[in-house]
């Protein structure tokens, strides 16, 4: 009991020495996120920034430092350079999960609180936190879709890059549409980019005379098909999915585009997530630590409006 | 000790290499699809988007032959492009035709800034062009990212709608940016060929020294060939901002590796001394129509790189093969 006493005193007496209030708290976050190299990260970066501004608003004490990385060996580098400036928590998307695990778990070691957003490590034991979307709901939502819309069709795919991610998305439109009548005719990189989808949905439609649907992942990517599509004046493909919640698909959802009924969400603003949980769990010492997935959200004509962010990048 | 009769011949092969690989592979393709000998496919689809980068390797064929490099060629179009469409916008809803014509004279005229620039710390300041422009490159990018807030910029749909059909419309049934390729190509060739200034670019690629003794002004010859670098960058965006409407970080990304692939193909040595601007254009084209034939082919997804690298070098082994024999 009285060592219990002397406990809240001293506990009373650091309160009463300067930590008064938890918000005047000096504490430093570090989020170390990929260079804006396609459109959804640059939503990434934007809403990193917006995130971090709001948060230092509201927390006096506390500062964020936003770090950009071109790749995954300058995050590396990065996140040593950050560790040894002194930090409380870090939030991290990897460039990608083999190169960054080791430097991130280096970055642990130092006690560091440790949030990886959307690219899971190779050892998942790392991280206190991890926030990502779903990418195999990702795939799976525009395969259900397709399935329920269209019920027998010729389609084709563009996917990303080589990645996990990728590989996640493809696996959950491929098993949604196991066992239905849609065959898919062909599947290409677009590389996440307008251009190459440009080329190869101008390919495609060369290639095969009767195209019913497109799903292309992404909606930088839609950007191009649907130009290509337009350019050919082809009017057999009825129905193209991208995803990810760009803001001219989601305003096309919204206006009930006929091809562009639907998007399904993968939203950057995840890293604020991460960064707002993150820190309430410094401040505010809520629990935090666990896995949050968000959900693959089906964006149609009636709830477009929710999703709808007029001022970010993507 | 060569005739003048097999001297013609040998120029003749020389010259011809780059569209002797050409004509194989669209052999190869027509084997591969039978829509791939298509007027559509062909010149509405692969010749109309190889107008970017043929272009802008007509620009590098003058770096390249007075010996210089020009790698930001990609991030100077990545700007262009930002400037353009952030110009565009400004306009509201008011912008039309007489905004769309000064926005293409804005892109040339940026271009050709970004080559004087490239240019002007190239010879004043004697630095590397591989440095310099690896330089620019990465500024250049930089600010494209800053203007675009890290995102893409756009225009309306409308507007887009009013620019679209330069890239996609056609002029006594050929598509305006193959015109744009021709003329492009036709001007050079007459500069590059017919011309003191055209002399010169190839006497300073040949031998620095021996034309700065001749009494050419190696700086000024070397400094109008990346202008004439930026102006190309410059037109060729004035072709892509009305495919898409838009730009982002994607845009021009690795073009400089496919500009000077395509000059190298087209027979223009990357040790400067000879340019080849009918080559050059062939050699972009072989680099699309690769693209293309893999496309329509069902090679398997993964090994689509592979397969591209090996017929890349096959088209360079024919190529040389046929010079040597000259």
């Amino acid at each position: 009991m009285k060592k219990l006493m002397i406990g809240l005193a001293a506990l009373t007496m650091a309160a009463g020495l300067g930590v008064a209030r938890a918000e005047d708290q000096k504490l430093t976050v570090a989020v170390s996120i990929p260079a804006a190299d396609h459109g959804w990260t640059g939503g990434v970066v934007y809403h990193a920034m917006r995130a971090a501004k709001l948060l230092e608003a509201a927390h006096p004490g506390l500062k964020i430092i936003v770090k950009t990385s071109a790749d995954g060996a300058s995050q590396a580098s990065a996140l040593e350079d950050l560790t040894t400036q002194g930090i409380n928590a870090l939030v991290v998307l990897p460039h990608n999960s083999d190169e960054l695990t080791g430097p991130i778990k280096k970055v642990k070691s130092k006690g560091v609180f440790i949030t990886v957003v959307d690219r899971a490590l190779s050892d998942p034991k790392i991280n206190d936190l991890y926030v990502a979307g779903n990418n195999p709901e990702l795939g799976r939502v525009a395969g259900q879709y397709m399935k329920e819309k269209l019920g027998k069709a010729d389609i084709v795919v563009i996917r990303g890059l080589p990645i996990v991610i990728d590989e996640e998305r493809q696996k959950g439109f491929d098993e949604a549409i196991k066992g239905s009548d849609i065959k898919v005719l062909d599947k290409q990189f677009g590389n996440w980019s307008r251009d190459d989808a440009f080329k190869i949905m101008q390919d495609y439609l060369t290639k095969f005379p009767k195209i019913d649907a497109v799903w292309c992942q992404d909606d930088d990517m839609a950007v191009g098909v649907l130009e290509a599509i337009k350019q050919a004046k082809r009017t057999d493909v009825k129905l193209v999915i991208g995803g990810a919640g760009m803001k001219d698909m989601i305003k096309k959802v919204a206006d009930g585009d006929a091809m562009m009924p639907v998007n399904v969400l993968y939203p950057p603003a995840m890293v604020a997530s991460a960064l707002e949980m993150t820190v309430s769990g410094l401040y505010d010492k809520v629990p935090v630590r666990g896995k949050y997935i968000l959900d693959a959200t089906l964006v149609t004509k009636e709830n477009a409006k929710e999703f709808y962010f007029p001022d970010s990048p993507f | 000790m060569t005739s003048p009769v097999s001297s013609r011949i040998s120029f003749d092969l020389k010259t011809a290499a780059p569209f002797v690989a050409l004509v194989v592979l669209i052999a190869l393709g027509a084997f591969v699809h039978p829509k791939f000998l298509t007027f559509d496919n062909l010149v509405q689809n692969v010749a109309t988007r190889t107008s970017f980068i043929a272009i802008i390797a007509i620009g590098a064929t003058f770096v390249m032959t007075a010996g210089g490099l020009d790698l930001s060629v990609g991030s100077i179009a990545a700007f262009v492009a930002g400037v353009m469409l952030i110009y565009l916008k400004s306009g509201g809803a008011d912008a039309g035709v007489g905004m769309i014509a000064l926005a293409m004279g804005l892109a040339i005229l940026v271009g050709a800034l970004c080559g004087l620039a490239n240019g002007l710390i190239t010879t004043l300041g004697k630095i590397e062009p591989f440095i310099v422009t690896l330089g620019t490159m990465v500024i250049l990018r930089s600010l494209f990212t800053y203007l675009a807030n890290g995102g893409s910029i756009s225009i309306s749909p409308d507007l887009k709608d009013i620019y679209a059909p330069v890239y996609s419309g056609t002029l006594a049934g050929i598509p305006i940016p193959v015109l744009a390729v021709l003329l492009v190509a036709i001007v050079a060739a007459f500069l590059l060929y017919r011309t003191v200034f055209g002399r010169h670019v190839i006497a300073v690629g040949s031998n620095e020294e021996v034309a700065r003794y001749s009494g050419i002004s190696v700086n000024r010859v070397k400094l109008w060939t990346y202008v004439i670098q930026g102006v190309c960058v410059g037109i060729a965006i004035t072709l892509y901002v009305p495919r898409l409407g838009s730009a982002n970080s994607a845009t021009g990304l690795f073009w400089e590796l496919q500009a000077i692939t395509a000059v190298v193909i087209g027979g223009t040595l990357l040790k400067g001394g000879t340019g080849r601007i009918a080559g050059t254009v062939a050699g972009a084209f072989l680099l699309e129509i690769i693209g293309n034939i893999l496309t329509l082919s069902n090679v398997n997804v993964y090994l689509i790189g592979a397969v591209q690298g090996t017929i890349i070098i096959i088209a360079m082994l024919v190529q040389r093969s046929l010079m040597r024999k000259s």
